[in-house]
């Protein structure tokens, strides 16, 4: 199988350039993704550079751009990919080596929207009831493994890298929004009511479009959106 | 050349939950502390974790603390040290409220209470009825729980190194633990953490078996540097092997699954767990399901065309069930095993899962040495929690559900003794320059240059050989023949070479320094394996069938290149109750 893979080695002092590898796969049962073919690379050329971990589509460290498309490697079937398979850092971000790219600000982002539960009642001694309807808004939220696929696909992103807060920490400001038990909903909405940390968004849909878990962050805003509206109305 | 220094009252080396939970006790205690991770913190293998977390609420089916206790020792084989055990039981209920209350979304009960499900080896009024221990949210705990617990010290302002990678500790010529060597993975520049206390939560060493259902970072680091400071590991010779890793690729299919009521079945479609453990069937202990397995594959009753395998059927269940408690096991078996359980049973096979033995404590978390005064003396300054430390709550075997129950009970626990051991050792000692000239060594090591195996080729190989040598079953004969081949790995491993010397983001590098720990701890593993003759809880010996209480309940202790291996008492004494002295185990 034929990959191009995107090589940049700040030491060097080169550019970043395309470089051609190929991998047998006659024999090799157990490379089935792409993730497990560029560990197969990698025993080859060990300079080749990744991040990874869980290798099952849970950590959010793999996020690498795939054939055009930001996605995990290691839940990217190999058999699904066609040939030569172009491999690139996630797009926006400066690259640190090869495929790997500083996350600072996609972090500083996620910080922004204060990502944590509020809750200023006293601690009761069991846990804060919640029905399973209410519970149920959290699913499509709380599952985000902050990938960086999304916010890296989202040219508003790119376009406004220190104003617009990016699908992925919006996602997580509604996550805490539509908790039953937070209680820092004006706060958190004053923090989002500006024209740009959430109005920048379009609403391309571009980070619904690659989520490797299935969210919807365009929905997440859009709720949000809503719920400022509604506010203000 | 000299590293940069950093100075803080306490470093944790590990973001994971029990690193995070005791560096959240310590923030909000107001110490000055620092968390390493060589990896982003939720990129934590804690978040990888399913079905969830033991505690006796009663929520779903009565409950109370002494009967998790005794199902925990029970589970353990009797290895497990009792003092321990009751704390940690104890504590669970607090500890999960406090969990939801720092935002955990649990899974609810229609009364608004955290939704609990049955697990392997839980029972009520001592080994009676099935219970429902195992709160969960959905089948994503450890990730439910990991983001929690990275939000809430976000909040609290904890000090972050993400992606250093930590090289060794220093300690002097006293015994003090003053801190730790580390590595800044994106420039390649040493750091010196001085530390009045250090703090190691760096997870198990699964990645020592070829199959596992562990992440790639899981290389047992922490382990390798206590061995390196003259630490000993105890209770090596037990790893658990999960019953259901899905077949050919270790992907983890969670417990759970047989706790919503899926079970297992062999070629003949025989449910043959039935006639291993006639009570608890599916949800007998792990190291009893996995034994079964391996027998009905061994006895030819596997499936598939190579019979090498059984399967798991949860069809009967309901799509409705599957897509609102078991989402994520769904879309792992999609992915990795080509079947959708809502129509087709899941290829499993018996698959390294979890490291029982580890770093040496006490129910505080400091690590506790054989040394001059006794066989359980702290070593000042140095702790150690989770996966990578032995309490020893888990003993022979770890009850499902109990070991993120162990990473938040006992990371509180260290982050409470630290603050204590704090207020009464005010000063950071003097760091002795040869120490560190010692952790430097450990990167010069790798700066030669010129030809020498490869740092992959011995990996793979080291994780054949544990396979092959000291799996489910086990033999003298096997696993002497193993031992000579893990020393064998390692001498090799002297003469590996990189080819990537560059400074930036080398992962080559940082697998080099892996592969260095997973060695050291592969060694101690069949090191020890070999010496119990006796089968208890996941050490099975076919020469040695039966557990015997008479010569061998202690704890193995080893300690690199020291021979013959060290023993301690198992602690039967628990803090309140009555000891639960050893009996048969039937599931
Ligand atoms: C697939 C799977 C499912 C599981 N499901 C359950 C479950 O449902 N219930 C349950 O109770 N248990 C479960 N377990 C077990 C449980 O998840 C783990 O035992 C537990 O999460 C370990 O937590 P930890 O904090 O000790 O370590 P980890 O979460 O493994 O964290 C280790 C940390 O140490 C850091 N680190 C390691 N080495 C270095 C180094 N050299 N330098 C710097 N940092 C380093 C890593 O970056 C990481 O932050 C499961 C395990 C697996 C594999
Ligand atoms: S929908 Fe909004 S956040 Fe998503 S890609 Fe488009 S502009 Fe970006
Ligand atoms: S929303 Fe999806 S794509 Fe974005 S960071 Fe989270 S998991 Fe990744
Ligand atoms: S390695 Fe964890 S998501 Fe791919």
């Amino acid at each position: 199988m034929k990959f191009s893979i995107y090589r940049f080695d700040p030491e060097a002092g080169d550019k970043p350039s395309m470089q051609g590898y190929e991998l047998d796969l006659v024999d090799k049962p157990h490379v089935r993704m792409l993730l497990d073919a560029l560990i197969e690379l990698k025993a080859v050329d060990e300079s080749l550079s990744f991040r990874r971990s869980c290798r099952e589509g849970v950590c959010g460290s793999d996020g690498m751009n795939i054939n055009g498309r930001n996605g995990l490697a290691c839940i990217t079937p190999l058999a699904d990919l066609a040939e030569p398979v172009v491999v690139r850092p996630l797009p926006g971000l400066p690259v640190i080596r090869d495929l790997i790219v500083d996350l600072t600000q996609f972090y500083t982002q996620y910080r922004a929207v204060k990502p944590w539960l509020v809750n200023h009642d006293p601690e009761p001694e069991t846990e804060r009831a919640q029905t399973p309807a209410e519970r149920a808004e959290l699913d499509g939220l709380y599952e985000c493994i902050l990938c960086a696929c999304c916010s890296t696909a989202c040219p508003s992103f790119w376009w406004n890298p220190d104003r617009f807060l990016g699908p992925a920490a919006l996602l997580q400001a509604w996550r805490f929004l539509a908790d039953s038990r937070d209680q820092d909903t004006g706060e958190r909405l004053d923090g989002l009511e500006d024209p740009y940390r959430l109005f920048r968004c379009h609403t391309i849909m571009n980070c619904t479009d690659v989520c490797p878990k299935g969210l919807n962050p365009t929905r997440a805003i859009g709720k949000i959106k809503q719920m400022l509206l509604k506010r203000a109305g | 050349m000299k590293p940069a220094r950093r100075r803080f009252d306490c470093l944790v080396i590990g973001a994971g939950g029990g690193g995070l939970r005791a560096a959240l006790q310590l923030a909000q205690s107001d110490i000055h502390v620092a968390v390493v991770s060589k990896v982003f913190p939720t990129r934590s293998h804690t978040v990888a974790a399913q079905g969830g977390m033991n505690a006796a609420l009663g929520n779903v089916t009565p409950d109370n603390w002494h009967w998790h206790m005794y199902d925990t020792v029970k589970g353990s084989d009797y290895l497990g040290d009792q003092d321990a055990i009751e704390y940690m039981c104890r504590a669970a209920s607090r500890l999960v409220v406090e969990l939801e209350h720092f935002g955990v979304p649990f899974t609810r009960l229609d009364n608004g209470h955290i939704y609990q499900r049955p697990f392997g080896g839980q029972s009520q009024n001592f080994g009676g009825e099935q219970a429902a221990r195992t709160c969960a949210a959905a089948d994503r705990t450890g990730h439910a729980i990991l983001h929690a617990l990275y939000q809430q010290n976000i909040r609290a302002k904890t000090h972050f190194f993400d992606e250093f990678f930590a090289l060794d500790l220093i300690r002097d010529e006293e015994g003090f633990v003053l801190g730790a060597l580390a590595l800044e993975i994106e420039t390649g520049e040493p750091l010196l953490i001085e530390a009045k206390t250090t703090l190691l939560a760096t997870g198990g060493a699964g990645r020592m078996y070829r199959t596992t259902t562990n992440a790639l970072i899981n290389t047992g680091d922490g382990m390798g540097m206590a061995l390196r400071a003259g630490i000993p590991l105890e209770d090596m010779e037990f790893q658990q092997f999960h019953p259901t890793g899905i077949a050919g690729a270790g992907m983890l299919i969670t417990e759970g699954v047989r706790g919503e009521g899926g079970y297992l079945i062999n070629r003949d479609g025989e449910r043959f767990m039935e006639r291993y453990a006639p009570h608890a069937k599916d949800l007998a202990s792990r190291d009893v399901v996995s034994r079964a397995i391996a027998i009905e594959i061994r006895d030819d009753r596997g499936c598939g065309p190579q019979k090498d395998h059984v399967l798991l059927k949860l069809d009967h269940l309901g799509a409705d069930i599957i897509k609102s408690r078991l989402p994520g096991i769904r879309e792992s078996a999609i992915r990795f095993a080509g079947t959708d359980p809502i129509e087709q049973p899941i290829p499993v096979y018996p698959t390294l899962h979890y490291t029982m033995g580890g770093i040496p404590t006490d129910r505080h978390g400091q690590v506790v040495i054989p040394e001059k005064t006794g066989p359980e003396e702290a070593v000042p300054g140095l702790y150690a929690v989770g996966e990578c430390a032995c309490v020893s709550v888990h003993g022979a075997n770890r009850l499902g559900g109990n070991s993120l129950l162990d990473i938040v009970v006992f990371g509180r626990a260290a982050g409470n003794h630290i603050v204590q051991y704090l207020d009464e050792h005010r000063f950071h000692r003097a760091l002795d320059a040869a120490q560190v000239d010692r952790a430097m060594q450990r990167l010069a090591r790798w700066e030669a240059h010129g030809d020498g195996e490869s740092v992959p080729t011995l990996y793979n190989e080291l994780r054949q050989i544990m396979e092959q040598y000291c799996g489910v079953f086990r033999s003298q004969e096997v696993l002497d023949e193993g031992l000579s081949k893990v020393r064998r790995i390692r001498e090799r491993l002297i003469d590996a070479r990189l080819q990537d010397h560059s400074r930036v983001f080398n992962t080559a590098r940082i697998e080099a320094l892996e592969l260095e720990n997973l060695v050291e701890i592969a060694l101690a593993t069949v090191s020890s394996a070999a010496a119990r003759t006796e089968s208890r809880g996941a050490h099975s010996r076919v020469d040695y069938p039966d557990r015997d209480d008479v010569n061998w309940m202690k704890h193995t202790l080893y300690t690199t290149d020291s021979e013959p291996l060290d023993y301690k008492p198992v602690r039967m004494r628990p803090m309140s109750v009555d000891a639960f002295p050893p009996k048969e185990r039937v599931y």
